[in-house]
């Protein structure tokens, strides 16, 4: 049997009892079917109201980001993640597009940077998170998050909703889920005051390490790239790290030296003024000695944020740099403008040529 | 014409030295340049070409322990020519010590090159080797001086403060880069590339210089020679197989002294 324009009408039997709904009978979603007497029925019946049972999950749809007044990429239905009407599969079943192993896929489909002819694109994140720490311990263990975890999964709404879970003050909680103790450490942190004191630059979990691509932070490319992060804020201590040893060293892609993290922490992060702080000057040389063992107090006097401008603060240094200056100008002008004069005079003795004055 | 006859100049030990030297001084700068300059665009690449970041410190240290072996076998000899009763070595016309007619040969050097004065007479070491050789003396000084309190900061931070290794890091930088700057220009110019000894003048890897060159260039020294007896300063021509490696070796030294100075001229203006 086939519709008007040649499409089966088949409802396969089998595989609609495999579904979650197999017990249901047609009448119970097509509500108007019950009403009608002569069959074979008319083609087009009333849409399934899915509310009808899933009044929450259709509610968090509607107010959702993929609602019918989300926007750009609204309005979705519930086939559109939960697959064909008549298979749906419950989401702890593996083939379900909304089980935990399938969820980055089907989100794929809009938010994978590639999109079928007349979808509209989303945010293009699957990409990043198949490379990410995240995805790679979803192959081992489902205890690790995909989309839904950090998003949910009806109720989506954008990263900008004050009511989203993805919004910036919301990240540590929504992180601290599973990262209880990353999250303790933060929440004490001078970062997570201004955070909640609304800076709009205030760092939280994703600000280093980022949302989606989530790298390990063993691996010496996300170490350096926290480095800048920090720096985006941080300039003047960026600038006057890259001048000192250790941010010459990382600014050459090797990590085994002292980062911003390896002197201030990472997640516990105090003012120099709080006693907490490693690098408070009760704890300083502890600090040190994580990396030189048998530093001694004369290490306290050492800046690490040397600025050779800086002749308050360090005035050997200045006067130091002051004096290579001078050295450096000197010699070469000097001896640049006595070899200039030589090269032309001895070329001159050499090709026999005289006085250019005659 | 008869052949022409050869004086020795520098023996073997100096010749041994220089090319220590050099290597080390080489060594050291393509180690060292890529921290200094770690922002220039061939920074990390050329930190990967020289080994990563445990190799180039292994390196670094090596070419240091080298040189700084050098410096240490140069002054005890002195010492040792000294004590074994050697004169002239402090004071006098044989001397590399500056005096004051090295100030009177460099004004009338500067004369002699805008045409208003003969070229002087120089004696066994011009002033301008004597800069040389006090210039290096000093970097040693300064550079190794440094560089031994940045290999070992923990022992040196037991008798110095903190900020001295600030300083140390500046100033290491700062008189390595016046040392690659002044030794890639200056002395490749004033020893090897300059009209009358270009490309290169030999005479520090062969030990001998060709006398009539030599009466030419140091007329006082070769006066001197001739009053103590020429005979004993006559050494045969340098052997052809030698000439060979010291073009191939001098050679190599500076197209790396000069390829360095490049990156460090795009550094420069790249920052």
């Amino acid at each position: 049997m086939v519709r008007a324009d040649g499409r089966p009408v088949v409802v396969h039997a089998e595989s609609f009892a495999a579904s979650i709904h197999g017990s249901l009978g047609c009448i119970d979603c097509h509500v108007d079917l019950a009403r009608v007497a002569d069959f074979p029925h008319p083609e087009r019946l009333a849409p399934v109201t899915c509310a009808t049972c899933h009044d929450e999950p259709a509610a968090g749809l509607g107010r959702s980001a993929h609602g019918p007044t989300g926007g750009a990429g609204g309005p979705l239905q519930c086939a559109s993640c939960h697959g064909p009407p008549h298979q749906i599969a419950p989401s702890s079943a593996f083939e379900s597009p909304t089980s935990k192993l399938q969820v980055a896929r089907t989100c794929g489909q809009c938010h994978g940077g590639v999109v079928a002819a007349g979808g509209r694109p989303g945010p293009a994140v699957a990409g990043l998170f198949a490379d990410s720490i995240h995805a790679i311990a979803l192959t081992r263990t489902t205890v690790a998050p995909t989309c839904t975890d950090c998003h949910r999964s009806h109720d989506i709404l954008r990263k900008t909703d004050p009511a989203s879970p993805a919004h910036a003050r919301n990240i540590p909680a929504t992180c601290g889920t599973c990262h209880a103790d990353q999250r303790r450490l933060y929440g004490g942190s001078v970062h997570a005051a201004a955070l909640g004191a609304g800076h709009p630059l205030a760092p939280q979990c994703v600000s280093c390490h980022t949302a989606h691509r989530m790298a390990p932070t063993a691996g010496s490319q996300w170490q350096l790239a926290a480095v800048e992060q920090c720096g985006t804020c941080h300039r003047e201590a960026l600038a006057t790290y890259r001048d000192s040893f250790h941010g010459q060293v990382t600014a050459l892609g090797f990590t085994p030296v002292a980062k911003c993290v390896d002197c201030h922490a990472s997640h516990e992060i105090f003012p120099v003024a709080d006693a907490r702080s490693t690098v408070a000057p009760a704890n300083r040389l502890a600090t040190c000695q994580t990396c030189h063992p048998s530093a001694t107090q004369n290490f306290l006097a050492f800046q690490p944020h040397a600025n050779k401008n800086d002749r308050e603060r360090l005035p050997a240094l200045y006067y130091a740099a002051r004096f290579m200056n001078t050295l450096l100008a000197g010699v070469f002008a000097f001896f640049g403008a006595h070899t200039l004069l030589w090269f032309v005079r001895e070329r001159a003795e050499s090709t026999g040529e005289g006085d250019p004055r005659g | 014409m008869a052949e022409p006859r050869y004086l020795r100049r520098f023996g073997a030990v100096e010749r041994a030295q220089h090319l220590a030297l050099f290597v080390s001084f080489l060594g050291l700068a393509a180690t060292g340049l890529p921290l200094f300059f770690s922002d220039a665009v061939w920074a990390r690449p050329m930190a990967q070409i020289v080994g990563g970041f445990a190799v180039t410190g292994i390196l670094h240290r090596t070419f240091a322990t080298l040189l700084i072996g050098v410096f240490v076998f140069h002054v005890a000899r002195i010492f040792s020519r000294l004590l074994r009763g050697e004169g002239g070595m402090l004071w006098g016309p044989r001397s590399l010590v500056p005096q004051p007619r090295d100030i009177r040969d460099l004004w009338a050097h500067l004369r002699w090159f805008v045409w208003r004065g003969p070229k002087p007479a120089f004696g066994r070491y011009t002033y301008w080797e004597k800069f040389d050789y006090w210039a290096v003396f000093w970097g040693m000084v300064i550079i190794g001086g440094s560089g031994l309190m940045l290999w070992f900061p923990e022992f040196f931070a037991l008798f110095l403060p903190g900020w001295v290794f600030n300083v140390a890091l500046l100033v290491h930088g700062e008189e390595a880069l016046l040392a690659v700057g002044f030794i890639v220009t200056i002395h490749f110019f004033n020893s090897h590339m300059r009209p009358h000894k270009f490309p290169m003048d030999l005479t520090m890897f062969t030990g001998v210089v060709r006398e009539d060159e030599y009466a030419r260039e140091r007329p006082l020294d070769y006066a001197v020679l001739q009053s103590s007896g020429l005979e004993a300063h006559l050494a045969p021509p340098p052997d052809p197989g030698l000439v060979r490696r010291a073009r191939l070796v001098g050679g190599v030294a500076i197209a790396v002294g000069v390829s360095l100075f490049v990156l460090i001229v795009v550094a420069s203006l790249t920052r």
